[in-house]
């Protein structure tokens, strides 16, 4: 056991599966001898041999392409997108060469591919360092799709990424990488050391893909919500005094729904939390899933607390960034309707 | 498994080596042929190998490609490589201290946009990169409003949306710049196509670094250039370094930038990227090709990125820490003051005065944009305004969204607690 903060955890979880298989190669740009503009490759060039730990050329296309090639050819790519902004050059070799590659072969080719990624905001990146495209992912069918919101999950879920079969995209929050962020900015940075989920085996060991947690067990009222959020959830559900469920959804791709509706079921009311736009966002198909499974144990509407549905404003991140106080409003109107 | 065959490409020293350039092909000063700008691609294809350079060691203009400008012109370029520094570097400075996000330096490149947008008419359009600060200065964009586009403030020209640097200037004739690489090239091309359509002159240039003709988009913009023949020039400004990565993870350990021009049909010529005239005559020449329907040129700039790569970056990870001072192409700005000063149009106190000069203005420009706010202190952008822009009109939705922020900015204010917020948090890895 280490105390270790997310960019360690995801170090040390690429440098287990680099020494076990010697299938998974890790690539990307500034991935190699820099070791990562987020240093989540730091040092695994060095150890582990400039065949395994590559620096690429600037082609986010090509990046992922290339990691199809390698799948296909027995290897275990592991990707690194720089941020998930830059993305959308990748776009084609994901949604159509990726995720239908079993489909269209019968199951005859498959490249099992983990892209990584750093997402989210709250780091004054502006619109091309601060966006969240998971659920333009979860959209497209035959691909995983995982945000971790703690060290521990990180490497949990990194190394089953790395084992599955099938093409996994894993979000890293970058606004956590170095402590858990309670959605406050003026509060001096928090570092992971203090938190129970910087607790991180050393060795190998898995977190499954497709497993909800409950990170705050309550009675009133569910809350949904995954990466960042989970902590600006927790520091809302203190300010609104409500005996909230939090739940961490971990998996968008595939969903834990047993665990989201038994909760929801349960309490009678949920409110979704995400960093992402509203319209066509995750919520919406969770809020969907819900009001499917639960319907006739619903005592208010669902409430989605989200980004607003502009691109990612610089100047103003903090009017823009789903913080505790709309939190709070969200589990406020929910708890009040009867 | 075996052993691995793949090849691996590796710079010339990385930290802690001795900085080696004997890959960089040079040219002597004035030994390239400058052909007729109606020479098809093929009979020119030497001059994406070859490296066309005017300035010698000891500040002398050789051969055909000396563009013979006035004197007058060489000290508005020298004003203008200077200031482009010295705004770097006080952008630089006020970055370390907390007044703005994040910057990016062109330092030792400054000839590239400077010498270009010289060469170019003012109708012209320019689809800038992140590191050519230099064509807004030509332009005559005040550095003020590039100092409040920077702050994100009451007169920033984004309107708080971009992240600092990213400038567009519309009536300028001058793009709005993409974090996202190589995205302006095909545009340019697009946009050189629709003066051709139109029937107009005038032409486009489009700049990226060497790191970024990696994306699909540059071969996009080569292809459709050269299919339409377009009246666009095509800039490959090859600094050494994207990040961490040197020019060999470009494709350019092979075969240089240029040569890829003649691979689609088009020129392409290698030129000395911190030689003012060279820059300028390359540019002209290209330009003189283009506006009479002689389509694309491909232009390779040669230089060196002799800063991090932004505020983000300490490139004392991955390179030499004093590789720029090995650089065999030198300072631009040394170069054309020394030229200056060989015509004897030029001396060491007048070069003195202006930095003086240019720096007082910076300094005064700095001033008058800290009192339009910065990112920590008012006067601020009313938040409301993030929902404009995203449509012509605007949907239900935001507008409904833009109601709820109003109440919670009014709940906020009631509280006592601040409308706006700032933590001062700075990007902590950049790409």
């Amino acid at each position: 056991m280490a105390r270790m903060n997310m960019v360690q955890a995801i170090n040390s979880g690429l440098d287990v599966m680099l020494g076990r298989d010697p299938r998974v190669v890790v690539f990307g740009e500034d991935v190699g001898y820099f070791g990562g503009v987020f240093r989540c490759t730091d040092g695994l060039q060095r150890k582990h041999g400039e065949h395994r730990v590559l620096d690429t050329p600037i082609a986010e296309g090509g990046i992922i392409a290339a990691a199809i090639g390698m799948g296909v050819n027995g290897l275990k790519p592991v990707a690194e997108i720089q941020f998930a902004d830059y993305i959308y050059p990748a776009f084609d070799q994901i949604v159509s060469e990726l995720a239908r590659l079993r489909y269209r072969t019968a199951g005859d080719f498959s490249a099992p591919v983990t892209i990584r990624t750093p997402c989210g905001g709250g780091i004054r990146g502006g619109q091309t360092h601060s966006q969240s495209p998971e659920g333009v992912f979860t959209h497209v069918c035959g691909i995983k799709v995982v945000m971790p919101s703690n060290p521990y999950d990180a490497k949990g879920l990194l190394i089953s990424a790395i084992e599955d079969d099938d093409p996994v995209v894993f979000f890293e929050p970058k606004r956590l990488y170095n402590g858990p962020f309670d959605g406050d900015p003026h509060k001096p940075a928090v570092p992971w050391s203090t938190h129970p989920k910087a607790e991180v085996p050393d060795g190998h060991y898995t977190v499954p893909i497709g497993k909800a947690e409950i990170v705050r067990p309550g009675t009133e009222v569910t809350v949904l919500t995954y990466g960042t959020m989970v902590h600006v959830a927790e520091s809302a559900v203190r300010l609104a005094q409500v005996d909230a469920e939090i739940i961490d959804v971990r998996s968008m791709v595939p969903l834990d729904v047993d665990t989201l509706c038994r909760s929801v079921c349960k309490t009678g009311r949920c409110v979704i939390v995400h960093e992402a736009t509203r319209f066509s966002g995750f919520g919406a198909e969770l809020s969907a899933t819900v009001q499917e499974e639960c319907f006739w144990h619903l005592e208010a509407p669902i409430a989605r607390v989200t980004g607003w549905d502009t691109p990612y404003p610089h100047a103003f991140e903090w009017d823009y960034f789903p913080g505790p106080q709309r939190i709070v409003a969200a589990l406020g109107s929910v708890m009040e309707a009867k | 498994m075996r052993q691995s065959r793949l090849h691996v490409p590796h710079p010339p020293a990385r930290p802690g080596e001795k900085p080696d350039f004997s890959y960089v092909q040079i040219s002597a000063p004035g030994a390239v042929v400058r052909p007729d700008t109606r020479a098809s691609a093929l009979e020119i294809e030497q001059l994406g190998s070859e490296m066309v350079r005017v300035l010698d060691d000891q500040g002398q203009a050789l051969g055909p490609w000396n563009p013979h400008l006035e004197s007058e012109e060489l000290q508005v370029g020298l004003r203008h490589m200077l200031l482009t520094r010295l705004f770097d570097d006080r952008m630089q400075r006020m970055q370390r201290q907390g007044r703005i996000s994040f910057y990016m330096k062109s330092t030792g490149e400054e000839a590239v946009a400077v010498a270009q947008a010289m060469a170019l008419r003012p109708g012209d359009m320019l689809f800038p990169s992140y590191r050519t600060q230099g064509l807004f200065v030509v332009r005559g964009k005040s550095l003020v409003d590039l100092m409040c586009q920077c702050l994100s403030n009451t007169h920033d020209m984004c309107r708080g949306r971009q992240m600092p640097i990213m400038y567009h200037w519309a009536t300028g004739n001058i793009f709005s710049i993409s974090g996202n690489l190589a995205t302006q090239f095909p545009q340019a091309v697009g946009w050189a196509m629709a003066a051709a359509i139109k029937g107009e002159d005038h032409i486009a240039a489009a700049w990226l670094g060497e790191g970024a003709s990696a994306e699909a988009d540059f071969h996009h913009a080569l292809t459709f250039a050269a299919v339409y023949q377009a009246p666009v020039i095509l800039n490959v400004v090859n600094n050494q370094w994207a990040i961490s990565s040197f020019q060999g993870f470009a494709g350019g350990e092979h075969r240089t930038f240029a040569r890829r021009g003649p691979g689609y049909g088009i020129p392409g010529v290698r030129v000395d990227g911190n030689d003012f005239l060279a820059v300028y005559a390359v540019t002209q020449w290209a330009a003189e090709r283009a506006r009479a329907s002689g389509g694309p040129t491909l232009i390779e700039l040669v230089t060196y990125r002799a800063a991090a790569h932004s505020t983000s970056d300490d490139p004392s990870r991955y390179r030499p820490k004093e590789e720029w001072r090995a650089w065999p192409l030198g300072d631009p700005i040394e170069r054309l003051k020394a030229h200056l000063l060989r015509l004897g149009d030029w001396s060491e106190e007048r070069h003195k005065a202006l930095e003086q000069e240019l720096d007082q203005h910076v300094t005064a420009c700095w001033k008058e944009a800290m009192t339009y706010g910065t990112l920590t202190e008012g006067p601020w952008l009313d938040p409301l305004t993030m929902f404009e822009d995203v449509f012509h009109e605007m949907p239900a939705n935001l507008e409904r969204q833009r109601a709820e922020l109003r109440r919670l900015i009014e709940q906020r204010a009631e509280g006592g607690a601040p409308a706006h917020a700032a933590d001062g948090r700075t990007l902590a890895g950049e790409g």
